[in-house]
C-alpha cells in the first residue's frame, strides 16, 4: 500500500525547475564559450550566458531568503547515519526489490546520500562556480581594482570549468536517481505536484 | 544624440569643403578639387609669384626659387630620414635607414643608387659622393606637387625627366618631360598622391612592399580606409602624420607599439600623433570588455582584418635564387601566373603575390632588431632580416598584426655575412645586365669597401611590417568568434602565446578530467538503470 506526503512547498518546486532550466541553459552556454562545441556563436554565448547567470542570481536570493525564513536549511545538515545502507541498497537491494531504508516526510525529505550530494553542491561546486563567475564577469575591471596582481584568467577558467564539470556530473547521477522511487516517475511527479507516493 | 551631432557636424563639413571646392571655376579632377580645398585655406596663390613665372630647366633650379621665400625649409628636410636615408635607433644603438639596412625586396642601396634614389627626396644622388650639405638638391616638388605630373624615373638619380623619354628602356613607351613651371606654379600641401608616389610603391611596385600602402589608397572608398575614404573624411596622410618643420612622425623602424592616449592642444609631452589612440584615446568602445581588450591588443588587430584589400595584389615571397635564368636564345624572360602576375622574372626570380592576405600576429613592444650587413647569422636557420620584441610578460607589448615576407637571397659563405650586390647600372657589371651573381657581388662589396670571401650561397629569409594602414569601417572589424572558439577550428590568434584566450586555450587535462567524469557518470547510470530493468524483468518472470 501506498500513501501520499506533501514534501515540496511551491516556491520550492518553482525554485527547482526555474534552478533546473537556468542550470541545463549555462551548462549549453558555458561549454560552447568553453570552446566545446558550437551552436550560439562565441558572442551570443557569452550574452546569453551572463545573462542566465545573473538570473540565477537572483533565484538564489530568494532562495536563500526562503531556506532561512522558514528554517528549511535544516534538511541540508549533513548526517552519515544510514548513509551505508542508502549505498547498500543502491548498489544491491534495489536489484532486489528490497525495501528503501529512507521513508521521507516532511522535515526530512532528502535521504541521508540526497543530503550529502546537495551540501556538496551547495558548499562546494557553487561558491566554486559564483566566485569564479563573478570574477569572470568583473574580469573588465581587474586592473582597476588592482585584482590583476594576484588573479589571473587562466585559473578563473581553471576553476570555473571543473566546477561546470561536477555541475555536469551531478545532473546526470541527479536526473538517473529521480527514477529510483517507490515508482520510476513518483520523485518526478512529487517535484511537479509537491506530493510523493511512498511506501 | 552624439551620434547626430557627428553626422551633422559632418555634413556641415562637407557643404563647406564643397562649396569650397566648387569655388574657383571650372576645376576639372579629383586632385584639382582636394588642392582647391587646401589653396582656399592657405593665404598664398603660387601662380601669381613672379618667381615661379619662368620656364625652369632643371629641379635644383625649381628648389633655388623656393628657398627664396622659404628660407629654412631646405635645412628642415635634411635633418628628417627622407633626406639622410639614415636612422640611429636611440633604444638598440643599431644605424639603420634605407642607406644602410639591407632588407630582402631590391635588398640594398650601395651601388644602385642611380636607381634606388628615384625616392630620394632629392636631386642628383648618383654614387656615394652625394653632397647632402646641398640646399638646392632638395626636391620640393616630389611632395608638394598638386598637379600629378611629376613623376621620378628610376635610374635618373632623383630627377625627373626633362626631355620625352623612352621609359622603360626599349618599351616604346614614352615619359613626358615634366613642366617645371606648371608643377612650381601649383604646389600645395602633399596628399595621398605625393606620398603614395614613393610610398605606395615600395619594393619595385605597387603594393609590393607594405600591402597596406598601395595605389588604391589614392582615391580608397570607404570598405577599403574608413578615414581616407574620398567620399567620408577624405584624410590625407598627413592628417595623422602630423607633420611640423618637414619631420613626418611615425616610424617602422621605432614604432609605437602602445600608444599612450590622446594628444590634446597644449600638452607638454606628446607622443607619436600618427597613432589611433592620439584621437580615439585608449577606451574608445562603447562596451568596457572590448576596452578591455584594447590593452592587450593593439586597434589594428581587429580593425585591418586583412590588408591588400584594394584590388592591388601585395608581394609575399621573392626568392632571389632563381634569379638570372635565361631562355634557349640566352635572353631573359618572365613567367605570369593565372591571374596574369609576375611569377618569374629573370632579373628577379621567383615571387608570390597575394590580395586580401589575413597578417600574421605578434606580441611587439615597439623594438626592432636588425640583421645588418655586419651581423653574423646562422645559414642553418631562416634569417630575420628584422625581428619584432614583445612578451605577455614585458607590460609594454600588445598583440599587433604584421606582414611577415618571405625570401632567399644571396649571402657570403665564408663570413656568414649577407652581401651587397649591384642590381642596376649602365656598366656590364649588374646582375641585371649581365646575369652574373658573382660579378654583382664582388662590385657591391667592393662598393661598400666589405670583405667578401668570394663564395655566396642562398640563405632563407623573413621581414616583418607592422600592419597599420587600411582601417576597416567597424562593422567590417574582427567578431569575437574568429579569435575565441573559432568555427572553422582555427582562430586568429592560435599562434599567440602567453595570453588566456576562452575558446581557444583549454586546459587539456582538464577536459580529460571533466568529460571522463561525465562519461563515467552516463555509463554508471546506463549500467545501473540496465540492471534495474533485467533484474525487475527476471523477478516478474519468477513470480509469473
Amino acid at each position: 500500500m501506498s500513501e501520499r506526503i506533501y514534501v515540496f512547498k511551491r516556491f520550492e518546486r518553482f525554485w527547482h525547475w526555474s534552478q533546473a532550466a537556468l542550470i541545463l541553459f549555462l551548462l549549453l552556454t558555458g561549454f560552447e564559450v568553453h570552446g566545446s562545441y558550437r551552436l550560439f556563436g562565441f558572442e551570443r554565448a557569452v550574452d546569453y550566458h551572463t545573462v542566465a547567470a545573473w538570473t540565477l542570481v537572483g533565484l538564489w536570493v530568494f532562495a536563500i531568503f526562503w531556506h532561512f525564513t522558514t528554517g528549511e536549511w535544516r534538511q541540508y545538515i549533513p548526517t552519515f547515519q544510514k548513509v551505508d545502507a542508502m549505498l547498500q541498497y543502491y548498489l544491491f537491494g534495489i536489484f532486489k526489490n528490497a525495501p528503501h531504508p529512507f521513508r521521507p516526510t516532511t522535515l526530512r525529505k532528502h535521504n541521508p546520500l540526497q543530503r550529502l550530494a546537495y551540501l556538496f553542491i551547495m558548499v562546494i561546486v557553487g561558491p566554486m562556480i559564483w566566485v569564479s563567475g563573478w570574477f569572470y564577469i568583473f574580469y573588465d575591471y581587474w586592473p582597476v581594482w588592482g585584482w590583476d596582481r594576484f588573479l589571473s584568467l587562466e585559473w578563473v577558467a581553471f576553476f570555473h570549468t571543473l566546477a561546470a564539470f561536477l555541475m555536469l556530473a551531478f545532473v546526470i547521477v541527479h536526473v538517473y536517481l529521480t527514477t529510483t522511487g517507490h515508482t520510476p516517475l513518483s520523485h518526478l511527479k512529487a517535484m511537479i505536484t509537491g506530493w510523493e507516493e511512498v511506501d | 544624440m552624439r551620434k547626430d551631432l557627428t553626422s551633422y557636424a559632418l555634413v556641415f563639413f562637407g557643404l563647406i569643403a564643397t562649396a569650397q571646392a566648387a569655388d574657383p571655376p571650372g576645376t576639372p579632377s579629383a586632385a584639382v578639387v582636394m588642392a582647391g580645398r587646401t589653396a582656399a585655406s592657405s593665404t598664398a596663390d603660387h601662380s601669381k609669384f613672379k618667381e615661379l613665372d619662368r620656364d625652369f630647366k632643371s629641379g635644383p633650379e625649381v628648389t633655388r626659387a623656393c628657398l627664396q621665400c622659404h628660407t629654412e625649409a631646405a635645412r628642415q628636410v635634411m635633418r628628417t630620414k627622407h633626406w639622410t636615408w639614415e636612422f640611429l635607433n636611440p633604444g638598440t644603438g643599431q644605424r639603420l635607414g634605407k642607406k644602410n639596412v639591407i632588407n630582402n625586396f631590391c635588398t640594398a642601396v650601395p651601388s644602385n643608387y642611380e636607381f634606388c634614389t628615384a625616392c630620394h627626396v632629392g636631386y642628383g644622388w648618383k654614387d656615394a659622393n652625394f653632397d647632402f650639405s646641398s640646399e638646392q638638391n632638395v626636391d620640393c616638388l616630389v611632395c608638394h606637387d598638386t598637379t600629378g605630373t611629376y613623376r621620378k624615373l628610376p635610374g635618373f638619380a632623383g630627377h625627373p625627366v626633362y626631355q620625352d623619354t623612352e621609359f622603360p628602356p626599349k618599351s616604346g613607351k614614352i615619359v613626358k618631360a615634366v613642366d617645371l613651371k606648371k608643377v612650381a606654379q601649383h604646389v600645395g600641401k602633399s596628399s595621398r598622391k605625393t606620398c603614395g608616389s614613393c610610398h605606395f610603391f615600395g619594393g619595385g611596385g605597387d603594393g609590393v612592399k607594405h600591402g597596406d600602402l598601395d595605389s588604391s589608397l589614392t582615391q580608397p572608398g570607404r570598405h577599403l580606409d574608413v578615414h581616407m575614404a574620398k567620399d567620408g573624411l577624405n584624410f590625407s596622410c598627413g592628417t595623422c602624420h602630423l607633420t611640423s618643420g618637414h619631420d613626418v612622425p611615425g616610424s617602422r623602424y621605432a614604432p609605437t607599439a602602445m600608444p599612450k592616449g590622446r594628444i590634446i592642444r597644449g600638452q607638454k609631452e606628446t607622443g607619436n600623433p600618427a597613432s589611433c589612440e592620439s584621437c580615439h584615446g585608449v577606451e574608445p568602445h562603447a562596451m568596457q570588455r572590448l576596452n578591455t581588450h584594447a590593452r592587450k591588443i593593439a586597434c589594428q588587430t581587429c580593425h585591418i582584418p586583412e590588408y591588400a584589400r584594394g584590388g592591388i595584389p601585395t608581394k609575399t615571397l621573392w626568392d632571389w635564387s632563381t634569379a638570372g635564368r635565361l631562355d634557349k636564345e640566352g635572353k631573359p624572360f618572365k613567367v605570369k601566373d593565372s591571374t596574369g602576375r609576375e611569377a618569374y622574372d629573370s632579373k628577379k626570380g621567383d615571387f608570390r603575390w597575394e590580395t586580401h592576405v589575413i597578417p600574421e600576429y605578434i606580441w611587439f613592444n615597439g623594438t626592432v632588431n636588425y640583421t645588418l650587413r655586419e651581423t653574423r647569422l646562422d645559414p642553418t636557420q631562416v634569417v630575420k632580416i628584422n625581428s619584432f620584441e614583445g612578451s605577455p610578460m614585458d607590460g609594454r607589448s600588445k598583440i599587433w598584426p604584421i606582414k611577415v615576407f618571405r625570401g632567399k637571397q644571396p649571402y657570403d659563405v665564408g663570413h656568414n655575412q649577407l652581401v651587397v650586390f649591384h642590381t642596376w647600372g649602365k656598366d656590364d657589371a649588374a646582375l641585371w645586365t649581365n646575369f652574373n651573381w658573382e660579378r654583382a657581388i664582388e662590385w657591391g662589396m667592393r662598393e661598400i669597401g666589405a670583405q667578401y670571401s668570394g663564395k655566396f650561397a642562398f640563405v632563407a629569409t623573413e621581414m616583418s611590417w607592422p600592419i597599420t594602414h587600411m582601417v576597416a569601417p567597424k562593422e567590417d572589424a574582427l567578431g569575437c568568434a574568429q579569435c575565441h572558439a573559432p568555427a572553422t577550428g582555427v582562430g586568429r590568434l592560435d599562434q599567440v602565446p602567453g595570453v588566456y584566450i576562452p575558446g581557444r586555450s583549454a586546459n587539456r587535462a582538464l577536459d580529460t578530467f571533466g568529460w571522463g567524469l561525465s562519461a563515467l557518470a552516463l555509463l554508471g547510470v546506463l549500467v545501473h538503470g540496465g540492471l534495474r530493468i533485467l533484474t525487475a524483468r527476471k523477478r516478474e518472470g519468477d513470480t509469473a
